[in-house]
């Protein structure tokens, strides 16, 4: 029942928006510019998927296998730049791999000639800055959840690292590869700020651009919908290739034994190694220089941020407390009963503009209230529904798994409802939930897309906040902004997910 | 009493059909050749799969609509009896209460069974701190303590040793005349089936016969038994 | 989604208590772009000056920029809360006309812009040159026009016309200026063009950040370095063609339920303490012969000024689109 209810809001909040823009006069015709726009769009969205997807593979092998000191706080931080605002992300990459950044200067200083950023490679590789972590943290889940108990036998079976790799880790990224390439494919299908600034020109304009673009200069409201129509069955159909690739991992339950894989010597040790170095400084360093510049302007604060941070943090807790439970409903019912119309419902989201989303609700609930009055719940319902399909799908494999090992043992001993929720669900399910609920906050936290349409004059979240700096040549203020709310979505996307692990372990 | 009246069991590629009745208190074991549906026999009765005909009947109650927790049976499955993320006191404790909200009758009782089971002083620890012999104790501890009607034994001991097995086997009789229980126990080994049921439902052939004399079908097998035997 | 519902009845209740308690007080909404509302802007200064002589509570309503200022109002049709929108450029002008919402200004008082100005819907409250801003300590060769541009290898990085005001005004100067001749500039400066931003904050970050020699933004920009921060490193670049103008203006929507306040606001966006409170807020030039600070004597004022009629404007801009898109894709 519960699960169908959300199943019906999502079917509303992201279909029935594009539907109500769709209802606006204006014209459903789609220019030569609008295809060369979507060409584009896929090209370096599957650029993008492709290239963080294969990165994301060593550097996840070697952080499983590996254990350090401070590796649990590595790979808190490598999930980092998943949740920084665009904008920030953009700053912080042009400091490393701009014109005059540090990378540039090290060419440079060996006598090679500095390289632009700037054209489809500087898309995707800040795409693939944005997007190694989520991928990374993916599949590093799927190596965790392989039991213990299979690694032992591979050892007892004096399985070498290749035989291993063939018999239990392929099958595993198998399973969780084609999950990650869709994700990251249809994030960076819905890029906007990304390809607009790195692009280097109007060849670099994604479907997305085209619909601001229709919505805000040409207001075509007809035209928005056609092309976020076409953005929903490229999603849909990204979804739907990615599905059929997805088999079941099979690995059976372990009894949860803390055996940690085993770590092969030799040069595996040092691949391993460099793997890591190089991963860590790619993400690790440009962060790094957004919270360096951020440090110039902390004294000089306009005193309104401390408002807009509260703000941001209680939208970011609402819409997570909302998306966790209900992908955590979804996911239940989809291990117990395997609906495919829920599952569907679930990835709606991933299709859906933010802009035609929240352009959508504008036009629904304008006539029954003004719009700066339901700024912030719109923009936590929103934040919600866009971040579900990122916690539905870490929840899924988990509680599949869950519930083939443990569900007649529950169901036999009447373990239901609240009972089971504490006693069962909560302490199989904390790892990914932690995680997942973190994602979901830093996500609500960095959001900027709807509140723009809604919010007043004193609505303002620290993302249109820190915009607003930065449209006012404050670009001091703006950096310092935009270091606290790094510092805050990071904060609690970190207390969610070191929750998750606490309980797990 | 219980009865399995014209049940008919069916998924993808198999079919089987049961028309017996297991008198109360009785001690059966149930054999037949791999994939012939001893485990799906059993998984019907605890509520796990819905049959396709029929009906299920404990002393005369229809159980075939009942949610598998409301059923007056306790089920041991061949592996994942416990949830390895509660102590063992609070598996038990599960059998009680599914909220975990337990009286200190309650608490005492749980201390019992694990005495009972030789368990004592082991209660605080994680299922994956145990041996296997220990978690089939625990288990049957457990089962003790729910104290149904039934016990569905689906070859859960298969993974122990000989003498460990014939341990767990002992503890179960004890446990079922404690509980007065009627037991189904699922076993590929025919001298399980000899030490510890006077009786033998014989599962071949897409049929679940009627339960008969174990010593008795043992000395003269049928032919879908023989071949199974290999004799 | 229940959360979503309270909430929303929780505004709803709120808004209703506050609109009791002010039910005295005539309010005047003005829908604006975000950066006149914040903290920093005109808005504060504004208000209070307003409100000293109105006996009634200036409100302000925000969205995005002034492109969703029109496209805001084109959703909300006659039914807007709204009596006076600002902040919309004459780039937008012609297709806000259009939409028949506004009503005539009916104001007398007379600007000073460096072109002759009048339009029956819409008063300017303020204006500025579209410029090319660099760092005198880093570019020593500076390019005079847009030609000499093209022949450089300066860097320079653009808004995108589509998403942007100042980008729209960059393509109506190169059209006003060159005419047919504009998409050959445009190919001219497609080398020296390092990207195109969504907005304005974006590109003139990047600029900021050492990423380009030039960034397309107004000739009063270096005032901010200099008056805000000390700083008088930046300046912009003086071009012969003449220098396109971004001419800001306010109007009133025809449906508001307090036209003498509207009025009466309109009036006041011609006075000393509306247009004074400009040039350090908004950093741009007052629509009167208001005093600029000190800092302003210091930048280039160029001779000649370039501006399109709003009916010219909105006829050139899909050819111009099509004709920058087709010089720039690579």
């Amino acid at each position: 029942m519960g699960a169908v209810a959300i199943a019906a809001a999502l079917g509303v909040v992201t279909l029935g928006t594009a539907f109500a823009v769709a209802l606006q006069a204006g014209s459903f015709a789609l220019s030569p510019a609008d295809w060369a726009a979507l060409r584009f769009t896929v090209l370096q969205a599957a650029l993008s998927a492709a290239l963080s997807c294969a990165l994301a593979v060593p550097v996840a092998r070697a952080l499983a296998r590996r254990r350090f000191v401070g590796r649990g706080l590595l790979v808190t931080l490598m999930g980092a730049p998943f949740l920084l605002p665009v904008i920030v992300a953009v700053l912080g990459l042009l400091a490393v791999f701009g014109r005059s950044g540090l990378f540039n200067d090290l060419l440079a200083l060996m006598g090679l000639p500095r390289l632009s950023i700037y054209g489809l490679h500087g898309v995707v590789l800040a795409h693939v800055f944005l997007n190694l972590p989520l991928a990374t943290r993916m599949i590093l889940q799927g190596w965790q959840a392989i039991p213990a108990e299979r690694f032992r036998l591979a050892q007892s079976l004096s399985m070498g690292p290749g035989a291993v790799m063939r018999h239990l880790e392929l099958p595993m990224l198998r399973a969780t590869l084609p999950g990650a390439a869709v994700a990251v494919f249809v994030i960076c299908l819905t890029s906007f700020a990304v390809a607009l600034t790195l692009g280097g020109g109007p060849g670099a304009t994604t479907v997305e651009l085209a619909i601001y673009q229709a919505l805000r200069f040409d207001f075509d409201p007809a035209r928005a919908a056609a092309l976020s129509a076409l953005q929903f069955v490229l999603c849909a159909g990204a979804v739907g290739l990615g599905w059929r690739a997805l088999q079941a991992p099979g690995f059976g339950a372990g009894l949860g034994r803390r055996l940690s894989i085993p770590a092969p010597g030799g040069w595996r040790r040092g691949a391993d190694a460099l793997v890591i170095a190089l991963a860590a400084a790619f993400l690790l360093v440009p962060l790094g220089s957004v919270l360096l510049r951020g440090l110039w302007g902390l004294s000089d604060l306009p005193p309104g941020l401390g408002m807009a941070l509260v703000r941001s943090v209680a939208v970011a807790l609402a819409s997570t407390l909302l998306t966790t439970s209900a992908a955590l409903v979804l996911a239940l019912a989809v291990a117990a009963r395997g609906s495919r119309l829920l599952e569907v419902a679930a990835m709606l989201p991933l299709a859906a503009s933010a802009l035609v989303l929240g352009t959508g609700l504008f036009l629904i609930l304008r006539p029954w209230v003004r719009a700066e009055d339901v700024a912030l719940p719109v923009t936590i319902l929103v934040n919600a529904t866009l971040s579900l399909p990122f916690v539905y799908r870490l929840l899924l494999p988990q509680a599949q798994a869950m519930q083939a090992d443990f569900g007649r043992l529950a169901d036999s001993l009447s373990l239901t409802g609240a009972a089971r929720l504490r006693w069962l669900v909560l302490p199989r399910l904390s790892r990914p939930l932690g995680f997942g609920a973190g994602i979901a906050a830093a996500l609500s936290m960095g959001d900027l897309g709807v509140i723009t349409l809604f919010a007043g004059e004193s609505g303002a979240t620290l993302p249109l906040y820190v915009h607003r700096l930065m449209g006012a040549y404050r670009m001091d203020a703006a950096a310092a902004a935009a270091l606290i709310l790094v510092a805050a979505s990071f904060a609690l996307f970190a207390l969610f997910d070191l929750w998750g692990r606490r309980a797990a372990s | 009493m219980l009865h399995l009246d014209h049940l008919h069991l069916t998924e993808p590629g198999f079919a089987l059909r049961a028309d017996l009745t297991v008198p109360k208190g009785a001690r059966v074991a149930v054999i037949g050749p791999s994939g012939a549906g001893k485990s799906t026999l059993l998984n019907a009765i605890a509520g796990f799969m819905a049959p396709t005909a029929g009906r299920i009947l404990w002393q005369g109650a229809e159980l075939t609509a009942l949610p598998p927790g409301d059923r007056p049976l306790t089920i041991l499955f061949q592996d994942q009896n416990l949830f390895p993320h509660l102590t063992v006191a609070q598996n038990l404790g599960l059998g009680l209460s599914p909220r975990l909200r337990l009286s200190p009758d309650q608490h005492k009782a749980i201390d019992r069974a694990l005495e009972r089971v030789g368990l004592a002083s082991l209660g605080s620890r994680l299922p994956s701190q145990l041996s296997g012999g220990q978690q089939g104790r625990a288990a049957l501890a457990r089962a003790l303590l729910r104290a149904r009607p039934m016990l569905l034994l689906d070859e859960p001991f298969a993974a122990l040793g000989p003498a460990l097995k014939a341990d767990m086997l002992d503890l179960v009789s004890e446990v079922a005349a404690e509980t007065a229980a009627t037991v189904l126990m699922v076993t590929h080994d025919p001298t399980d089936a000899k030490r510890f049921a006077d009786q033998t439902i014989l599962v071949a052939d897409g049929i679940a016969h009627p339960p008969q004399n174990t010593a008795e079908l043992f000395q003269n097998p049928p032919q879908a038994l023989k071949d199974y035997l290999g004799s | 989604m229940k959360i979503a519902f309270l909430g929303a009845g929780l505004a709803a209740g709120v808004t209703a208590l506050a609109t009791m308690a002010s039910a005295q007080t005539p309010v005047l909404k003005v829908l604006t772009y975000d950066s006149f509302a914040t903290e920093w802007g005109p808005g504060p200064a504004v208000e209070k000056a307003f409100e000293a002589g109105c006996a009634c509570d200036l409100q302000f309503v925000t969205a995005g920029d002034g492109a969703a200022l029109l496209s805001r109002i084109q959703m909300e049709g006659a039914a807007s809360e709204a009596d006076v929108v600002l902040g919309l450029d004459t780039n937008l002008t012609a297709a806000a006309s259009a939409t028949g919402l506004f009503a005539p200004h009916g104001q007398t008082w007379a600007n000073t812009l460096p072109v002759a100005f009048d339009d029956p819907n819409f008063v300017p409250f303020d204006w500025g040159w579209f410029a090319f801003v660099y760092d005198k300590t880093k570019l020593t060769t500076v390019p005079a026009s847009f030609e000499d541009l093209a022949a450089s290898d300066v860097k320079i990085v653009i808004q995108d016309p589509r998403s942007s005001t100042p980008g729209l005004g960059l393509l109506m100067w190169v059209k006003a200026a060159y005419g047919d001749k504009a998409a050959e500039i445009w190919k001219g400066l497609a080398d020296n063009i390092v990207t195109v931003t969504p907005g304005w904050s974006e590109a003139y970050g990047l600029f900021l950040e050492g990423e380009a020699d030039m960034v397309l933004s107004y000739t009063t920009s270096p005032a901010y370095h200099l008056i805000a921060e000390s700083d008088d490193s930046k300046a912009a670049a003086a071009f012969t063609e003449g220098h396109y103008l971004q001419v800001e203006v306010a109007g009133k929507l025809a449906a508001t339920d307090q036209p003498e306040l509207a009025d009466k606001f309109l009036a006041f966006i011609g006075s000393d303490a509306f247009q004074s409170v400009i040039p350090t807020t908004n950093w741009m030039y007052p629509a009167t012969a208001a005093a600029v600070p000190d800092g302003f004597s210091t930048l280039i004022k160029p001779e000649k000024s370039l501006l399109l009629s709003a009916a010219d404007a909105a006829a050139a801009r899909d050819a111009a689109l099509a004709e920058w898109q087709a010089a720039l894709a690579k």
